[in-house]
């Protein structure tokens, strides 16, 4: 239960398929690779949120 | 007695302690105090309590009351780790609402975490027991939405290798909204609850309420007859007065809320004079649930009696 035996559960996670986004617009998921047009797969809407990351943050319950 | 008057009160302070009068003692005797002291309990439930403490000074009464909310220990969630939320409630929102919900945990089965930062001090088996909350709102094929209200009850208990506790730690309400989703959010976390005091955070307290008013007295001085016996009734909640051959009869005076309505009337006045008994203490307590009001107040008055010895084993210097 120390802090060095804590595996966060995002360590092994691949980046093969680009970094993963959320369409403003109609919420889809959208993966970009480099170079690609920042532009949703389902509608066509231009603003994309990039994904919250899975790793843990520890909080205060105050 | 305490004096209630129209607009004020009076005849508040005590005055049976040593020095008071000239020449009459009134030292706390613990042979006049078994004499006089009483106890009458009204409602005793799971939750909730009602009794009367007479024959009491009022700093204890008072003792008891700030030790059951300040000082009897209780365990609630102090860390969170948040691996993901997509919900619309921020982070420390959301571990500020996880720490105050009220958790089924006898605090007799956990060990204190002595280091209040809990910088040096690992926790563990004994004195950490975690929770999980694993929730992903989904819109069903029907078209329902699922998972669209994370509640208490989802927050499950997770035990650590090898800690075996019973009963089963759990969380007092079921239904207490902790947060609302909308397809695709999600809430994914871990937390760990620890023994503390409610002196630390308001988290720790194990009473919802804990709180005591003074007896009501009513003296009736003057006859009141006819049609102002039913006004000077009407003056009271029901059941405080009764009318015995046209008279008005003061009968529970304990229901009374001393709302002073009877001093407001000309006709009244120098008839009824309201009071407080000053030694007659009406506890309310309420528990969050972790434990029965009787056993909160049972740990006050042990916490008392430790303070005493202590104070007792002190040098005079």
């Amino acid at each position: 239960m120390n802090r060095e035996s804590f595996v966060p559960p995002s360590a092994g996670v691949s980046r093969q398929n680009g970094v993963r986004y959320l369409c403003a617009s109609c919420a889809a998921q959208v993966s970009l690779t480099k170079g690609e047009p920042v532009r949703c797969k389902e509608c066509g809407h231009r603003v994309l949120y990039k994904e919250r990351s899975r790793r843990v943050i520890q909080f205060e319950a105050r | 007695m305490v004096d209630i008057h129209r607009d004020y009160v009076s005849n508040v302070s005590s005055t049976d302690f040593p020095g008071n009068f000239p020449g009459e003692d009134h030292a706390w005797d613990l042979e006049k105090f078994k004499s006089n002291f009483n106890v009458s309990i009204s409602q005793l439930t799971e939750r909730t309590s009602n009794f009367d403490l007479i024959g009491i000074d009022t700093s204890f009464a008072n003792a008891f009351r700030r030790i059951m909310i300040a000082e009897v220990p209780s365990v609630a969630i102090e860390k969170v780790f948040i691996e993901q939320n997509t919900s619309v409630i921020q982070d420390e929102v959301l571990a500020s609402r996880l720490g105050l919900v009220p958790l089924l945990v006898n605090p007799d089965s956990l060990d204190w975490m002595v280091d209040p930062l809990h910088l040096n001090e690992a926790h563990n088996v004994e004195n950490t027991v975690a929770f999980s909350l694993q929730v992903k709102c989904e819109r069903n094929s029907d078209g329902t939405i699922k998972n669209e209200n994370v509640y208490a009850k989802d927050l499950k208990f997770v035990p650590f290798e090898g800690q075996t506790i019973s009963p089963e730690p759990t969380v007092a309400y079921e239904d207490i909204l902790i947060a609302k989703l909308r397809p695709g959010q999600e809430i994914s976390l871990t937390c760990w609850a620890i023994l503390g005091v409610g002196s630390d955070h308001a988290k720790f307290s194990p009473v919802a309420t804990a709180s005591y008013r003074l007896m009501p007295q009513i003296s009736i001085l003057k006859d009141i007859e006819g049609e102002d016996a039913i006004k000077f009734q009407k003056c009271f909640p029901n059941g405080v007065v009764d009318i015995v051959d046209g008279k008005p009869k003061v009968v529970d005076p304990r229901k009374d809320t001393v709302s002073r309505e009877v001093l407001r009337h000309p006709e009244f006045e120098g008839k009824v004079k309201l009071g407080r008994r000053r030694d007659h203490f009406i506890f309310n307590i309420e528990s969050t649930g972790a434990m029965t009001p009787a056993e909160i107040f049972l740990k006050s008055v042990a916490a008392l009696r430790e303070k005493a010895t202590v104070l007792q084993s002190c040098k005079l210097e």
